[in-house]
């Protein structure tokens, strides 16, 4: 049994375990990542696009999902984020847990309170409360779901069928500043760094640990851990520092291209731009 | 005799008030492999840091190619990049030099700080890729690399510049025995290539082959030089640098015993 494997093993038959469950939590982080990367390695729709054109055809369906005031619109946006998704092999089941959740979620209490606050045709009346629930209140929360749902569909879409490099360097076409991806860069790169650092020391921390502990004591693991791995962080930091002057960085950060675009990513590029103007057409 | 590549003289630095080098002097010269011996805290890795100019010293003087090393002088952006092109450091922990999202962008990284045309760049990235046996990795992501991936690939984004000066910190430690034998073996072809190698390290069993001259620091300054085979020799030395330690063991039947000695 692998090392990653048995930890998860252990979370599964212990359930609640402090240390066991912080544990697992960067396991699946970094499992996430793995995860990602072999989609982004696949042969879908969207991966084979150029990644920089594939950056701005997405960029223009998320302004088309803002400039939406239809609810038809924003369902034919949606829907074509579905059929992209899977065309490029990420599944609902994916979509779901990553995006549609938690984005529900998240809205869902922001957008709760509109169906009763809005004014309008009244549609139900909840019991004891006595308040009304009303159409356009539901088509406000419903605006609200639905744009966060399907830009964060589309912005996933990206993020999952681009090898991260690439998405860094298509960024930098669109003109981001290099200083901008450069950071974004190294965040990324360290950060996989910094969560095998925090695993090992919970790691270790756990192999010397018998009984159960206190939430006190939790909280105290954690005020350390958490102290430890920013000193960690920044004496980590000096050094990649000295690593990129040894080899010549002086206050300017230059990167290397080599993508190829296609007439298939100028016609992708053509029609995603066309759908902002159609989405105006259609509610003029 | 050859020129020198660097020469030291009284140098002493201090981190904050811990000194770690304190008047210490030496002299290598260009072409020679040297082994700079110590125990962990000895001044290895600060004194590799000084010959890179990335630390400057409080006092002393650093020379590298006849010029002195010196933070104003480092600012210009000429002298900078000349003195980069020259020397190239290896550092212990590869994660700390490997900070570009794929392996091809690493290897990228100096040339293109050091302003070389594209396409050169990407023909001599692919040229060196190839040399390390590394061309399979070249789209992979460096926190995806085992250690011994992840050293091959530290050495090469240094040597892709073909530096005059190799500066290599613990270069073995940490690797597999295969890897480490592969960067053993690296060292041991340096001698044909003229280049000057300095190498930090404690591990004993590879100076003789990786080493024309050894010098042995302790607290801060150089104890002891001379061929690696004379400072091996030299049990009393390496006890008191640290550099041996008492192992446990039994001959035969007779009570087990300890008592320094090298792991050749």
């Amino acid at each position: 049994m692998s090392e990653q494997s048995f930890i998860q093993a252990g979370h599964r038959h212990r359930r609640g375990h402090f240390l066991e469950s912080v544990a697992s939590g960067f396991i699946q982080a970094m499992d996430h990542e793995r995860d990602a990367e072999a989609i982004a390695a696949g042969r879908g729709f969207l991966q084979r696009l150029d990644p920089r054109f594939k950056l701005a055809a997405l960029l223009a369906l998320i302004i088309s999902v803002v400039l939406a005031t239809t609810l038809a619109a924003l369902a034919a946006l949606f829907l074509l984020a579905v059929a992209l998704a899977l065309a490029s092999h990420v599944t609902l089941g994916r979509l779901l847990k990553q995006v549609w959740i938690g984005v529900l979620l998240f809205t869902g209490v922001i957008a709760l309170p509109s169906i009763v606050l809005v004014p309008g045709d009244p549609v139900y009346e909840i019991p004891l409360l006595h308040w009304t629930v009303t159409l356009q209140g539901l088509r406000s929360a419903a605006f609200l779901v639905g744009r966060a749902e399907t830009a964060a569909t589309f912005a996933l879409l990206l993020i999952l069928t681009t090898p991260w490099p690439h998405v860094l360097k298509a960024l930098r076409a669109i003109r981001v500043p290099v200083v901008a991806v450069a950071v974004l860069g190294m965040t990324y790169r360290y950060i996989f760094v910094l969560m095998q650092t925090a695993l090992n020391m919970f790691e270790a921390r756990r192999a010397r640990l018998v009984g159960k502990m206190t939430t006190a004591e939790r909280r105290r693991i954690i005020s350390g851990s958490a102290g430890a791995l920013l000193g960690k962080a920044v004496a980590l930091s000096n050094e990649v520092y000295l690593a990129m002057l040894s080899r010549g960085y002086h206050g300017e950060v230059y990167l290397l291209d080599d993508f190829r675009s296609g007439p298939r990513d100028w016609a992708v590029l053509a029609m995603a731009f066309a759908v902002p103007g159609i989405i105006l057409w259609a509610q003029r | 005799m050859s020129e020198a590549a660097f020469e030291l003289s009284g140098v002493s630095y201090a981190y904050q008030t811990v000194s770690a080098l304190d008047s210490l002097g030496l002299s290598i010269r260009t072409g020679e492999r040297v082994a700079l011996l110590g125990a962990n805290g000895s001044g290895k890795s600060t004194l590799l840091r000084l010959m890179d100019a990335l630390y400057f010293c409080d006092r002393g003087t650093v020379k590298a190619f006849g010029e002195p090393l010196t933070e104003k002088g480092m600012q210009d952006e000429a002298v900078n990049l000349a003195f980069r092109r020259r020397v190239g450091f290896v550092f212990q922990n590869p994660d700390v030099q490997l900070f570009n999202p794929t392996v091809f962008d690493e290897l990228a990284f100096g040339p293109l700080q050091l302003g070389w045309d594209k396409d050169r760049i990407r023909a001599r990235v692919n040229e060196t890729l190839a040399a390390f046996g590394i061309t399979h990795l070249k789209d992979r992501a460096p926190h995806r690399l085992s250690g011994g991936e992840k050293k091959r690939v530290a050495l090469a984004s240094v040597l892709i510049l073909d530096p005059e000066v190799l500066l290599l910190d613990e270069p073995t430690t940490a690797l597999d025995p295969e890897s480490q034998s592969a960067m053993i073996q690296f060292l041991v072809e340096c001698r044909n290539t003229g280049r000057t190698v300095v190498t930090a390290t404690h591990d004993l069993d590879i100076v003789d082959v990786i080493a024309d001259r050894a010098l042995v620091l302790a607290q801060g300054a150089v104890v002891a030089e001379g061929t690696p085979s004379e400072i091996l020799r030299d049990a009393d030395l390496l006890r008191r640098t640290h550099l041996t330690h008492s192992h446990w063991h039994r001959h035969g039947d007779g009570e087990a015993h300890a008592h320094h000695h090298l792991h050749r």
